[in-house]
């Protein structure tokens, strides 16, 4: 029996009520359903995101003129502070986590996330480590920069600093409780029948990033703690004039910081494989490529971080080897990237919301990619070292990247998660909006950083004034484009078109329950019978029209059937 | 349960829910000894970064220990290494006993091992008042105080576990031969514990 053939066969019907329909108060507690936890850390990271925005609006409103004339320079550091930290720890990493929370254990075909408690003990360090951040700026906020580094750090205030330093620890302790589920879960919580290689690549992505989580914020904590001696004990670990160095918060922040890039960007990698496919009806190219891959960039992420310190004396023959690094890991980033332009080649190509951003995911990211490779040649890094030219790298990976790759995971997982489609012209207006803002904002600061504009410096020659001006164009188009999404979202969750069990026709697991999933998840524990991405292949996919399999014929030069790339090598 | 005020047909409900759950719990192996031993991984990682610091501070150093830097006797720390060391072979025994489902073995090794526990915190504290340099002295004081210190912290929650699990069990039938992980845990995270100090204390004290 196919797995489809299973679904209709086992799965209860969903005429009348929307199955699994949560109360809205359950939303407000703690609840250790893994289903109410994701949506949970969506919304609240999604508030967070806005936060994020207002201040990054604010900023941009203040560089709109070279002179110093909407905030004052300190409150220009605030904000800057502020939203770097909410934007990495309250938004990418949560929603990451949200959606893994929420997509793990039905992936695999498990009736919750390994350990529940913990998981809503997780999740509700969140929000009041993120009000603390956010309330600071009513007592006083950090100054120092997402990255602040001693002894800027402990120069510019001790509340602020240690209302930093807080936050951070308490979201690292959250981020860690998470990855441990993740990691116990995805290892140990499948279905009989599905092998680690049959698991989808969101599963594999997710597996990859918690074990950089596991790895890499302890150190991150190991250094909050040897700074708040500094900032509150008196001690001088990182204060060269107490004999300390502080190189080595440098190090131990980077060593964290780094593979936080990845732990951001990786979910949403697993996100865009599991997406690409179902809405270009192919299979996926390089199952195995793909998913390696994952590992791949999550082994080498933990030894390039001192790419970030080229500028710091670090000595030549150590620059060397993490240029050298740095620039590998583009390799199995390449690999996916070919992966999934070879998965939507030649495919039957819908272009809704989600299959858009997916798209655009992909080339933003590419951008951002290649700009990385250019800074991660120590010539090249030590000329734009602190310029523009880095703030416009970092958005194109964690913008372009990470918040398309959130989009797009929303628009193709929210009829799951609420049973209801949201609305595809809205979607649409929303990618274009996102997608001019994005690039006028950000595209021009490749070209502000080479002119030698320095980031986190509220005041800026007046030569620059133009392109300033253009960034901030872009930045309010950006702030618009979130409107639509709102609208679209609030309004579809009460009265969208119902969405049915599987409304893409795809194959994993998560969609052979209801939409919404009942409590528990499955009313029997689904059995795997075919691959997560064999669509069109042979007689797997009874649903499959027929001219979707007459275009599935025209595989991509050098394509390995899904069940031959599954198996390895052909036997001798 | 609340009582009367509960719809009997949502108690019901509920009830069923809840052996469901209760069966479905069954169905699937423990993953905790699994999760326990993933945490213990991610705990190690803020010890290797923090000894890494240590190392580095000290090869940066033209002088380690700093110049002036009073000497530190090697008595008390090292009676406190060979308690701690032992402990980790009494506390075995205790997982010895509660697989033969003897509980009475396993409060006795259990309450062995608190005492000794115990009497390492107090030798720390003791070291601690007879030393002639403060946290704020230099770089080497700082260090020491905060990497001794922040293990001290994991031996003080070691032993509320181990107090926790003598306090639960009193119950003589809430641990068994084949029901006792948190037994096993207490015992592992003690392990832990141990295998860190004995690196630490090559660290500071040896190297």
């Amino acid at each position: 029996m196919t797995q489809a053939e299973w679904q209709s066969t086992t799965t209860p019907t969903t005429e009348g009520a929307i199955p699994g329909k949560r109360k809205w108060q359950d939303y407000f507690t703690f609840n250790t359903d893994h289903k109410v936890i994701g949506i949970q850390y969506l919304i609240t990271s999604f508030i967070f995101y806005m936060i994020g925005g207002v201040l990054a609006t604010a900023i941009r409103t203040e560089l709109a003129t070279p002179e110093s004339d909407l905030v004052s320079p300190e409150l220009y550091n605030n904000l800057l502070t502020v939203h770097g930290t909410v934007m990495i720890f309250l938004w990418i990493i949560p929603a990451g986590s949200g959606l893994a929370n929420y997509l793990i254990p039905l992936m695999v075909g498990a009736r919750d996330m390994a350990f529940p408690k913990m998981n809503a003990l997780a999740f509700w360090m969140v929000p009041p480590a993120g009000l603390v951040l956010i309330a600071s700026f009513f007592l006083e906020a950090p100054q120092a920069g997402w990255t602040s580094y001693p002894p800027l750090s402990l120069m510019t205030g001790k509340v602020g600093e240690g209302i930093w330093i807080f936050t951070l620890l308490v979201l690292g302790t959250s981020s860690i409780l998470g990855a441990i589920n993740f990691f116990v879960t995805i290892l140990r919580m499948r279905v009989p029948s599905m092998g680690i290689n049959d698991m989808p690549l969101f599963c594999w992505s997710m597996l990859a990033a918690s074990a950089l989580i596991l790895i890499g914020t302890p150190v991150l904590a190991g250094a909050l703690i040897l700074l708040a001696f500094d900032l509150l004990a008196g001690t001088a670990f990182f204060n060269p004039t107490g004999g300390g160095d502080p190189i080595v918060y440098q190090h131990m922040f980077w060593f964290y910081s780094h593979p936080a890039v990845y732990i951001m960007i990786l979910p949403l990698f697993g996100a865009i494989s599991d997406i690409l496919p179902v809405h270009s009806r192919k299979p996926i190219f390089g199952y195995r490529a793909i998913a390696y891959s994952s590992l791949a960039i999550s082994f080498l992420g933990l030894i390039v971080w001192a790419h970030h310190m080229f500028t710091s004396g670090t000595p030549a023959w150590l620059r060397m080897f993490f240029m050298i690094t740095t620039m590998v890991i583009a390799v199995p980033t390449g690999i996916k990237v070919f992966g999934w332009l070879a998965t939507i080649w030649g495919g039957k190509i819908q272009l809704n919301s989600a299959m858009l951003f997916a798209m655009g995911f992909i080339s933003m990211f590419v951008i951002g990619g290649i700009s990385g490779v250019m800074v991660a040649a120590v010539p090249f890094d030590i000329h734009v070292h602190d310029t523009y030219f880095i703030v416009a790298h970092l958005h194109y990976v964690l913008f372009g990247g990470s918040v398309f790759g959130i989009y797009a995971a929303i628009y193709h997982w929210f009829p799951k998660m609420t049973g209801r489609m949201l609305n595809e012209p809205l979607g649409i207006v929303h990618f274009i909006l996102t997608f001019i803002g994005m690039n006028l904002t950000f595209m021009p600061m490749h070209e502000l950083g080479l002119l030698g504009m320095n980031r986190r410096i509220a005041l800026y020659d007046p030569k620059f004034a133009t392109l300033n001006l253009v960034c901030t164009i872009g930045s309010y188009i950006l702030a618009v484009s979130t409107l639509p999404f709102l609208a679209n979202a609030g309004w579809s969750w009460i009265s969208g078109k119902k969405a049915g069990n599987n409304p893409w026709r795809a194959l994993t697991f998560e969609w052979m329950t209801t939409s919404p999933p009942a409590i528990e998840n499955f009313e029997e524990l689904p059995v795997l019978t075919s691959g997560p991405y064999d669509y069109g292949s042979g007689n797997r996919n009874p649903e499959m029209e027929p001219e979707e399999s007459q275009s599935n014929m025209e595989a991509p030069p050098g394509f390995i059937p899904p069940e031959e790339a599954r198996a390895g090598s052909p036997e001798p | 349960m609340q009582g009367s005020t509960i719809d009997p047909a949502k108690t019901a409900l509920n009830y069923h829910h809840e052996t469901e759950a209760a069966a479905h719990h069954e169905e699937h192996p423990d993953h905790r000894l699994f999760g326990l031993l993933v945490f213990l991984g991610a705990e190690s990682m803020i010890f290797a970064g923090l000894f890494l610091a240590y190392l580095t501070f000290r090869v940066v150093a033209p002088v380690w220990p700093p110049e002036g830097t009073p000497e530190r006797e090697l008595l008390v720390p090292g009676i406190n290494t060979l308690i701690l060391i032992s402990s980790s072979f009494v506390i075995h025994q205790a997982d010895v006993a509660v697989k033969k489902n003897n509980v009475k073995g396993l409060r006795t090794w259990f309450l062995a091992t608190a005492v000794m526990g115990a009497i390492f915190l107090a030798g720390q504290v003791y070291e601690y008042n007879n030393l002639e340099f403060g946290l704020k002295t230099n770089l080497y004081a700082s260090t020491f105080y905060v990497l001794t210190g922040f293990h001290g912290l994991h031996v003080f929650l070691g032993l509320c576990l181990i107090l926790a699990v003598l306090w639960r069990s009193r119950n003589k039938e809430h641990y068994s031969g084949e029901h006792h992980f948190g037994v096993e845990a207490a015992e592992i995270y003690w392990h832990f514990v141990d295998v860190i100090w004995i690196v630490l204390f090559f660290l500071l004290y040896i190297l």
